[in-house]
C-alpha cells in the first residue's frame, strides 16, 4: 500500500538546484554589509524595490501572504512596469504529521499573481495505524491567480482603504483511492478568495482578513466534500503582524476551515510567527502552528520553517 | 465552539439595554449625569480610535516627538544632506537629482520634514505635484528614494518606528509623484 512518488525525488533535485541557482543570483545582488548600495546593483533590477517586509511570505498554497493565509498583495518586489516573484520551501512538522510545501509565485505590474505550490503531507507512524503504510504520503498540487482589486496597502497611508485582492486555487489531490475510502466527494477543488491587506505604517502594524469559499478537508490534503457536507463553505482568515525593524516582523494568524468529514474532526488553525527578511531577497520564517485535529489524531501541534527567495 | 461563543456575546449586548432600563428614571439629575457620563465615555473611546488612525487623517496635533526624534532643525538638516549624498551615488536615483537645483532642494527637502514631523518650520517650496511634474517617476524610483531616506535615517540613528511615522506622511505623496 506504500506509495510514493517515483518521479519525486527527481523532480526535488530539479527544484532544489533552481533553489540554488536563485540564491546564488540573489547574493550577487545585494546590498553591501555597509549600507551602501553596491554600484553593481544589477542595472534596473527586476527587485523594483519596496519597503522591506511589506511584502509578506509565501503561505502555504503558494500564494504571497502570512504563512496560513494569503494576503492582497502581489508577491515579488514587482511594481508596475516590471515582473518579480518568489521560490519557497515550507516544512511543517507537528507530533504524529510533517508537511513540505515549495513553489513559485510570480508577480506581474502589482496587479496579477500566479502561483504553483506542491504540497507533500507525510503521515509517518500514523500511516500504519490508518492502515495506509508507514510514511504514506499524500500529495496535492496548487495552481493559484490573484488579481489586486484596489488600493495600496502599503502607500495609501492617510486612508482606510485596504488593498483588496481577489484570487482563485484550484487544488488536485494525487491520492484519489485514499480520499475515496475516507469518504471524500472529490479529488479535486477549487478555492475562491477575497483578502484585505493593511499597513499602518504609522503604527507599524499590518492586517489582514481574508474571506474563502471552500470544500477542501484539510487545505485539500483529505480532499474535498464529503459525507458531513459537500457544499461550498465561508471560512475566515486572519493575521496581524507588528514589524519590530526592517528586517524583523512578529505576528499571528487565525484560519476558520469546514468540517466535511465524519472520520475525523477537522478544527480551525492559529500560529505565531516570526519572519526574518536577510535582504531584499532572501527570508526565513519561524512559527509554532497549532493545527488542531488531523485524521483522528488530537491537537496537532509543532513548528513551521519557510524559506523564501524574492526574484 | 464557534456559536458558544457568539452565544456570549449575544447576551453581553442584550445587558446593555437592561442596564439602561435600570437607571432610575424618576431622577432627572441622575438621568442627565448617566448620559454626560456615556457620552464622555464615548469621546475617550473615539479619541482612542482616532490615535489609531494613520497620521494624516488626524489633522493639526502639537505632538512633536517624532520632530524630537530627528534630531529638530540640525538632525533634519544631516538627514536631508545624507539622503541627498546618498541619492547622487544611486544610479537608480542619480539622473533625476544630479542636475537639479541641489541647494534648493536639500532645503525645501528639511523644511518639509520639519512640517511633517510637528515642528516649528514652515515649508516655503512648491506643491509635490508641481515639482515632480514631467520627470516620468516611476515606483522603482518612488521606493529606491524610500530606502535611501531610510539608509540615512539609519545612519543618524531614528529609530525605526521613528522612521516609519515619517514615512507615513510622505508615502501618499506617491499619487502625485508617480507618473507611470
Amino acid at each position: 500500500m506504500r506509495q510514493r512518488n517515483s518521479s519525486g525525488t527527481l523532480y526535488r533535485l530539479a527544484w532544489m538546484a533552481t533553489c540554488a541557482l536563485a540564491c546564488a543570483a540573489s547574493a550577487y545582488g545585494q546590498t553591501l554589509p555597509d549600507g551602501s548600495i553596491a554600484d553593481s546593483l544589477p542595472a534596473s533590477s527586476l527587485s523594483g524595490g519596496r519597503l522591506l517586509l511589506t511584502q509578506g511570505v509565501s503561505s502555504i498554497e503558494g500564494a504571497a501572504g502570512g504563512g496560513l493565509t494569503p494576503w492582497a498583495l502581489i508577491s515579488g518586489y514587482d511594481t508596475a512596469n516590471q515582473v518579480g516573484g518568489n521560490l519557497h520551501d515550507t516544512y511543517i512538522k507537528t507530533q504524529d504529521y510533517s508537511l513540505n510545501t515549495y513553489g513559485i509565485a510570480l508577480g506581474l505590474g502589482n496587479r496579477f499573481e500566479f502561483s504553483l505550490a506542491k504540497q507533500l503531507f507525510d503521515t509517518r507512524q500514523i500511516g500504519a495505524l490508518l492502515g495506509l503504510g508507514a510514511a504514506y504520503t499524500l500529495t496535492q498540487d496548487i495552481v493559484g491567480a490573484k488579481v489586486r482589486l484596489f488600493g495600496d496597502a502599503v502607500l495609501d497611508q492617510d486612508s482606510w482603504l485596504p488593498q483588496v485582492a481577489a484570487g482563485i486555487q484550484f487544488k488536485h489531490n494525487e491520492n484519489g483511492t485514499v480520499l475515496d475510502a475516507i469518504g471524500a466527494k472529490s479529488h479535486s477543488g477549487t478555492d475562491f478568495y477575497l483578502s484585505a491587506t493593511k499597513l499602518l505604517l504609522d503604527q507599524s502594524l499590518l492586517f489582514n482578513t481574508t474571506l474563502r469559499l471552500t470544500k477542501a478537508n484539510q487545505y485539500g490534503l483529505l480532499g474535498f466534500g464529503g459525507d458531513n457536507s459537500n457544499s461550498y463553505h465561508p471560512e475566515f482568515e486572519g493575521s496581524l503582524a507588528y514589524l519590530l525593524s526592517k528586517s524583523l516582523a512578529v505576528g499571528v494568524e487565525y484560519r476558520s476551515k469546514p468540517n466535511n468529514l465524519s472520520f475525523a474532526r477537522e478544527q480551525n488553525a492559529y500560529d505565531a510567527f516570526a519572519a526574518w527578511t536577510l535582504n531584499k531577497h532572501v527570508s526565513l520564517t519561524v512559527a509554532y502552528v497549532q493545527l488542531g485535529d488531523i485524521a483522528t489524531m488530537k491537537n496537532e501541534h509543532g513548528y513551521y520553517v519557510s524559506a523564501q527567495i524574492g526574484f | 465552539m464557534n456559536m458558544a461563543i457568539m452565544f456570549q456575546r449575544k447576551s453581553v449586548f442584550k445587558t446593555l439595554p437592561a442596564w439602561r432600563e435600570g437607571t432610575p428614571r424618576t431622577h432627572g439629575l441622575a438621568q442627565v449625569a448617566a448620559r454626560a457620563l456615556t457620552g464622555m465615555a464615548t469621546s475617550v473611546l473615539l479619541v482612542l480610535a482616532l490615535n489609531l488612525l494613520p497620521g494624516g487623517m488626524r489633522g493639526a496635533q502639537a505632538d512633536d516627538s517624532l520632530y524630537q526624534a530627528l534630531g529638530q532643525k540640525p538632525g533634519i538638516a544631516a538627514i536631508v544632506n545624507d539622503l541627498y549624498d546618498t541619492v547622487l551615488a544611486d544610479p537608480r536615483l542619480r539622473p533625476y537629482f544630479v542636475d537639479a537645483p541641489q541647494k534648493r532642494i536639500r532645503q525645501k527637502l528639511a523644511e518639509q520634514f520639519c512640517v511633517l514631523a510637528g515642528g516649528p518650520c514652515q515649508y516655503t517650496g512648491r506643491g509635490m505635484e508641481e515639482t515632480h511634474r514631467g520627470l516620468g517617476i516611476d515606483r522603482p524610483a518612488f521606493n529606491a528614494l524610500v530606502e535611501d531616506l531610510q539608509l540615512a535615517m539609519d545612519k543618524h540613528h531614528v529609530p525605526y518606528h521613528q522612521q516609519n511615522k515619517l514615512l507615513a506622511k510622505l508615502a501618499p505623496m506617491y499619487r502625485v509623484i508617480i507618473e507611470k
